[in-house]
């Protein structure tokens, strides 16, 4: 579907401006997001606009395998936490256990590199599976992680897990104060969405996207689908390791309910709010999320919070299946509209060009 | 094109998100944060504790100094992060000077140590009682005028090992900070007065089939400690009898707080006769508890007595609005004044009087009681005996104790 639409805007690119091929959205996106400190208090920069950023870079590792490459996963959270504990054992903790206090820049590639092997390790096993199968298997890794970071005290500090996590300081600024780790953040999530949206029209991905319509035929002509699947889970580690550590950085701790099983399904409703068709919908979704979870209890108060979350989620998936994404499809204006409309008008289209081909 | 209308909306959202912080405090009114469970495992106790605060709150009749009292609630799954997360919102967003909470051990350690990083507000514990939120590396604005698990076990190893004659005890609790700072407690006195423990089972919070724990107790001991708390209580509990175990109990204190008595079912029956120490005692015939008592009963959905959780948050916030009496209201100078007069503050409460040591950690009354058929049918705590005015050191010398290391799963041992 996204290539279909692709090939008639490359061709105008060519032509374009720098100006035109950002498009005037991403301009002012980018402007707001860069002057939002100036009108954001503390509180709104690091605890709604980082950790929106945050567990929106976590979604959007969701997004890239779920969206691209059809395989929905629970264990995004698994991975990002694994990064996280890697931080907690090989940085500084005040927990008394391991904390070798290695400088960031070495423990820093070296959690996203565990993470992404880690995610390659889940893709590996979950990509013979498809469908609900593959959600059960992602399912299944979560929990026992989930379990085994909690009854383990040997590596993981079991319940308590790791307290004392500090983000470091370098260029004469600490990293969690929130100006700077909003920037922090930022940068982050903006090198992960414009590699998520130029990989998605690179070779690779619009492969990925074929194995997603039709693995059969991709295979038939040649291509090596289970490879293809596992190298997207490690692009896909690689998104969810970096959240990890900034995760970490912004809640100073993280113990096994960081992982559990209430987070990862948390990362998958961010990512069905949001919509899974292009990557900004999971940061939309994080946004939500974060307000919601937030403010939620100032509203109805404290026993039935939970309830309105409940309600709202409902009622979003409940008007447009694709989340706030496909909200924007059906109200958005008319005028130059294209078969991005709904997505099974869209397929069905390539079905078709693709039987004519 | 697409995206861009789509970045609108996006945007659109976003300017939601910088909307100015219009909840400035009025005047005439102070802004108390109250933290604690209101969703998860312990939602019950949760809701428990807030009755308890408010029952303090109404006794001022919702004013301090003049002012109007605000509350602001905020709630965690009594996971550490999400307590953190919840103290930053009514902290940092809800700007509250004074917060009150949180409910459970780890989330105690984890707000300690976010306390430090906000040397302006006064934290008051809820009712977490883990050793090391004020034993090791205390933070200076974090005070706790309800007492730690270890305490509230003063009593229990003596009691079990002397008067019922048990020598051997196996222990069955949770695998977090508060159990084993409960397990410590016991331990330490039945330890020392002869007693050995042969075996001691963990279990995750939320653990729903105890088959395996219980095949882990050995046959012959005389008793089980069991420091479990709500649902686990009850889920431990039942199946226990369920496979026929015939042992007696001991109780750690919320393993017979009322969340656990009020339970339905067969457990009733097992419940009976078994010992436990807490800082509360439902048949406690001092007038105070009672009036607390009927006061607590005032609020909505209260119990027919109150937990404990509602008591440490009754005299926690008690603790606060007598301190915010005493400076008039006025936190303009970061709370400093407030602290000060936090640090020295001794008051009655219903369960004695209460003073605080150099950690900022409660010194108490303890209550030592065996669980009795009430007329009704109704099961209570029946007061055996007080532990006066215990400290957290447990009446050993600092040093020593400090000595005796960290409360964990081994720690301390004695098989």
């Amino acid at each position: 579907m996204t290539d279909l639409t692709l090939n008639p805007t490359r061709n105008r690119l060519q032509s374009q401006n720098w100006i035109e091929k950002a498009g005037i959205g991403h301009i002012l996106l980018a402007l707001f997001l860069l002057i939002y400190p100036a009108m954001a208090s503390d509180f709104f920069l690091t605890q709604i606009g980082g950790y929106s950023l945050v567990l929106g870079m976590i979604a959007l590792s969701l997004m890239l395998l779920a969206g691209y490459g059809g395989m929905v996963s629970l264990a995004q959270i698994t991975v990002a936490g694994a990064a996280g504990y890697v931080v907690a054992i090989f940085g500084e903790n005040n927990s008394g256990v391991y904390g070798f206090g290695w400088p960031w820049w070495i423990y820093g590639p070296l959690a996203i590199m565990i993470a992404s092997m880690m995610s390659a390790l889940i893709g590996w096993i979950a990509v013979r599976t498809e469908g609900i199968y593959t959600i059960m298997i992602t399912l299944a890794v979560a929990t026992a992680c989930f379990y085994f970071a909690q009854q383990n005290y040997a590596l993981f500090n079991g319940f308590p897990g790791y307290n004392g996590l500090r983000a470091p300081e370098f260029f004469g600024v600490y990293w969690r104060d929130p100006v700077p780790f909003y920037y922090l953040c930022l940068a982050n999530a903006v090198v992960a969405y414009v590699a998520v949206l130029y990989g998605a029209r690179s070779t690779f991905g619009l492969t990925l996207q074929a194995i997603r319509d039709n693995q059969r035929r991709m295979r038939a002509i040649g291509f090596n689908v289970t490879a293809h699947k596992v190298f997207a889970w490690w692009l896909a580690g690689l998104i969810a390791g970096a959240a990890g550590i900034l995760l970490v950085w912004f809640n100073g701790r993280i113990s096994p309910g960081t992982i559990a099983v209430g987070p990862s399904i948390n990362i998958l409703v961010i990512a069905i709010i949001g919509g899974l068709r292009h990557p900004i919908g999971p940061f939309l979704g994080a946004v939500i999320v974060v307000l919601m979870q937030t403010f939620a209890i100032d509203l109805v108060g404290a026993e039935r919070f939970n309830t309105l979350i409940g309600l709202v989620f409902l009622v979003i998936v409940f008007i447009s299946p694709d989340g706030i994404l496909g909200l924007w499809e059906r109200f958005k204006p008319q005028e130059g509209r294209d078969n991005w409309r709904s997505f099974k008008k869209a397929a069905n289209k390539s079905e078709n060009q693709g039987r004519n081909a | 094109m697409n995206i861009n209308r789509r970045t609108l909306l996006a945007l659109a959202l976003a300017t939601g998100m910088s909307a100015p912080t219009l909840a400035v405090a009025q005047a005439e009114s102070i802004k108390i944060g109250l933290l604690a469970t209101f969703e998860g495992a312990f939602t019950v106790l949760g809701e428990d504790s807030e009755r308890g605060a408010m029952t303090a709150v109404d006794e001022f009749g919702g004013k301090v100094a003049g002012k109007d009292i605000e509350i602001v609630k905020g709630s965690s799954d009594a996971s550490p992060d999400s307590a953190v997360r919840a103290a930053r919102k009514l902290v940092e967003q809800d700007g509250v000077k004074v917060l009150i909470g949180p409910l459970s051990g780890d989330e105690g350690i984890a707000i300690k140590d976010y306390a430090k990083t906000q040397p302006d507000v006064t934290f008051l514990n809820g009712s977490s009682a883990a050793q090391d939120t004020t034993l090791r590396d205390p933070a200076s604005n974090f005070f706790r005028f309800s007492t730690d698990g270890a305490q509230w076990m003063a009593g229990l190893g003596d009691y079990a090992f002397n008067e019922k004659g048990y020598k051997t005890v196996a222990t069955v609790a949770e695998d977090y900070s508060f159990p084993y700072t409960q397990v410590f407690g016991f331990m330490a006195e039945f330890c020392k007065a002869g007693g050995h423990v042969p075996s001691k089972s963990w279990v995750p919070i939320g653990n729903k089939d105890y088959s395996s724990v219980i095949a882990a107790i050995p046959d012959d001991v005389d008793a089980i400690y069991v420091a479990l708390g709500g649902a686990d209580a009850v889920n431990f509990l039942s199946q226990y009898n369920d496979a026929g175990g015939q042992a007696p109990l001991i109780g750690g204190s919320i393993t017979v707080d009322q969340t656990v008595l009020t339970a339905k079912g067969r457990l009733h029956d097992v419940l009976v006769g078994t010992p436990a120490a807490g800082p509360t005692a439902d048949t406690n015939d001092d007038p105070a508890w009672k009036e607390f008592s009927e006061a607590y009963k005032k609020q909505n959905g209260a119990f027919p007595s109150p937990s404990l959780f509602a008591h440490a948050y009754y005299i926690n916030m008690k603790a606060a609005l007598l301190g915010l009496q005493e400076v008039n209201g006025d936190v303009s100078d970061g709370g400093k004044k407030l602290r000060e007069v936090l640090s020295g503050l001794e008051f009655e409460t219903p369960t004695g009087k209460v003073s605080l040591d150099e950690n900022r950690n409660a010194i108490a009354d303890m209550f030592l009681t065996e669980v009795t058929e009430a007329g009704d049918g109704t099961l209570v705590n029946k007061l055996i005996k007080v532990t006066p005015q215990v400290n957290q050191t447990l009446g050993i010398p600092k040093d020593e104790f400090l000595a005796l290391g960290a409360v964990s799963r081994e720690n301390p041992s004695c098989p």
